[in-house]
């Protein structure tokens, strides 16, 4: 796996309590310079107190964090010359009671920058993030979606070496969403300005992430490229979290040369994978990577069964059918191959899929 | 009855036809508080916001002190500012007893927890969040506080109001101290309890209706400042 080359943050055994409570246990993490990096996670698995610590609102319980080569101080006046170098967009933004101009310059300002420097780089900013004719406005008096934009340009005006950002599209709708997700790799890309994206929206670190970490509770449980992170998740945890639907369990009857067959309920898939023959195991299918036909079509596909449609559900232009062929699958079809295969409860299907789609991970019995 | 109601018209009288000494008392007694206010404030904001900023041992406590010297009896501040700044007292080389000066600093003893109390609560009720969008934005620990302010701006206001609003309304400390001294130290309500007590009900309630008036402007101001 790639290595960044020089980290700019060096997460080491991080842990951090609240109370009782163990929110991080032995996070670590490098994130190389003008990497972009998706922090996934459920609700409450500890993203936002990771972020905080980063930014260090937060003392840490235990561990250290480095960051340009430089080991955070628990204290002292220098926090606030490494805090300058990094800005953190809030999960819940909020927008101080003052003047749209007001809010973005203010950063500016506690850095002691010149008025007209200042005013050059809002009015820039303003107009990037489409909020041009709204300098005058009370902040306070603007949609949730426009407040996240002032809060996004509060930050990027700083230009800053790390951005944090705690759920930048949490509760906007879907057309605000794409505006901020293209600002963001935009700035990404022209600024080379590393950054952390916190979000329990799969897809969002998909498309904006370099590589992925999945935080679940408190615990880093897997890093890789995104990739790896959707093929090949290191356990059911994961797996169910990236989208996994198909989580079968099984054993590997034989393994050959990489190729395994997995035995499950009597019937046998094959797939790619080095684990030895008597192994536990689940098979894991995404369910778009699951075709159905109406007959038994030739291809290269390893892995057809004959199976009765039990349930379509559809959402949007998708149709969720599950099936079943002596073990329970889920497919992901367009709705339109749902109407033209006719597929209702009960109809006859071939379900196929290839034997590279198939992740085989180990079953830790416990 | 027809005693109290000719009182009242007359009063009207004085206020409409801007009675030099109806004027000249209402004045006093704007000017002896705006000033004590002005200076509490001054004094209040300042070390309202250090304590809000800083967690030390016994700030609950100190607060809770606070609070309960809201309702601090205005003859005991009368009494204490008469001892110390009486002849004999340790204060006394001042010699500003029974002058307006002496009235500034009562109300201003008056007024401080007031203000000290209610300030600290407005800038509590800013926002962790905001405090910590602030921090994150790199604002300096004094740069935060000053945010923080701007952002209580109402409630601080409301705060110095209503400060002046005890200052003004307040009889035992201004009368201890000043002396109701005619030209001098007389205020609205000194001269209220004074031609009250003389049975002459004019002048009395023609200020009683120019503080009921200020008292009036104060709240509407108030409710204002509340719903920002
Ligand atoms: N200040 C605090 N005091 C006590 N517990 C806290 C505090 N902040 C967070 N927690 C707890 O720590 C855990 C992790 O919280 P955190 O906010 O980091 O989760 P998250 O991954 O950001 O979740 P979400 O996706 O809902 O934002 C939660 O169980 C939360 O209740
Ligand atoms: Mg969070």
């Amino acid at each position: 796996m790639m290595k960044p080359l020089s980290s700019i943050i060096e997460v080491v055994d991080l842990s951090h309590s609240y109370g009782e409570r163990k929110v991080l246990q032995d996070l670590n993490l490098g994130i190389g310079k003008g990497e972009v990096f998706a922090l996934i996670g459920p609700t409450g698995a500890g993203k936002t107190t990771l972020l905080r610590i980063i930014d260090l609102l937060e003392v840490p319980g235990a561990g250290e964090i480095y960051f340009d080569g430089k080991c955070l101080p628990r204290s002292g006046k220098q926090r606030l010359e490494i805090r300058r170098r990094m800005s953190f967009i809030h999960q819940k933004p909020q927008v101080f009671n003052l003047s749209v101009y007001d809010n973005v310059a203010c950063g500016l300002r506690w850095r002691g920058e010149g008025k007209n420097r200042i005013a050059e780089k809002v009015d820039h900013i303003l107009e990037m993030v489409g909020l041009e004719g709204y300098k005058n406005r009370n902040a306070r008096t603007l949609s949730g979606g426009e407040a996240q934009r002032v809060a996004l340009a509060r930050s990027l005006v700083l230009e800053p070496e790390v951005l944090l950002l705690d759920e930048p599209t949490a509760n906007l709708d879907p057309v605000s969403t794409a505006k901020i997700e293209q600002l963001i790799s935009y700035v990404a890309r022209q600024h080379n300005t590393t950054m952390i994206i916190a979000t329990h929206d799969m897809s969002q670190g998909q498309q904006l992430a370099d590589r992925i970490g999945v935080l679940l509770d408190g615990r880093l449980v897997q890093t890789g490229n995104v990739t790896d992170i959707f093929r090949s998740p290191q356990n059911e945890q994961v797996a169910h979290f990236v989208g996994m639907e198909n989580i079968i369990e099984g054993v590997i009857s034989a393994s050959n040369e990489g190729i395994v067959m997995v035995n499950i309920g009597g019937n046998a898939i094959q797939a790619v994978s080095n684990h030895p023959a008597g192994k536990e195991v689940y098979a894991c299918i995404r369910p778009e990577d699951i075709t159905l036909a109406l007959s038994r079509t030739q291809s290269s596909a390893r892995n057809s069964f004959q199976a009765k449609v039990t349930r379509v559900t559809s959402f949007g232009p998708l149709s969720r059918v599950e099936i079943n062929c002596g073990f329970r699958l889920v497919a992901l079809v367009t709705k339109i191959s749902a109407e033209e295969l006719n597929l209702q409860v009960g109809r006859e299907v071939y379900a196929t899929f290839k034997a590279t789609g198939v992740h085989v991970m180990e079953r830790k019995t416990s | 009855m027809t005693e109290i109601w000719h009182a009242f018209t007359k009063a009207i009288e004085l206020i409409i036809s801007l009675d030099p000494e109806v004027m000249e008392i209402a004045g006093r007694s704007l000017r002896i508080s705006g000033t004590s206010c002005f200076l509490a404030s001054l004094i209040c904001l300042p070390l309202g916001s250090l304590i809000y900023s800083h967690h030390f041992r016994g700030k609950r406590v100190l607060i809770n002190i606070i609070q309960t010297l809201f309702s601090m009896p205005t003859v005991l501040v009368g009494l204490l500012v008469f001892v110390l700044f009486s002849r004999a007292g340790p204060l006394g080389f001042f010699g500003i007893l029974l002058t307006p000066t002496a009235m500034v600093i009562g109300q201003m003893i008056l007024i401080t927890p007031l203000l000290l109390g209610l300030t600290i609560s407005a800038l509590s009720g800013v926002s962790k969040e905001t405090v910590d969008t602030a921090t994150s934005l790199g604002a300096s620990g004094f740069q935060t506080v000053w945010l923080v302010l701007r952002e209580a701006r109402y409630a601080v206001l409301a705060a110095v109001i209503m400060g002046f609003g005890r200052a003004i309304s307040e009889v035992g400390c201004a009368m201890m101290v000043g002396g109701n001294i005619r030209g001098f130290t007389r205020v609205i309500t000194t001269t209220i309890s004074m031609e009250t007590s003389k049975g002459d009900f004019e002048l009395a309630m023609a200020l009683g209706i120019i503080l009921l008036f200020l008292a009036l402007i104060i709240n509407i101001v108030l409710n204002r400042l509340q719903q920002r």
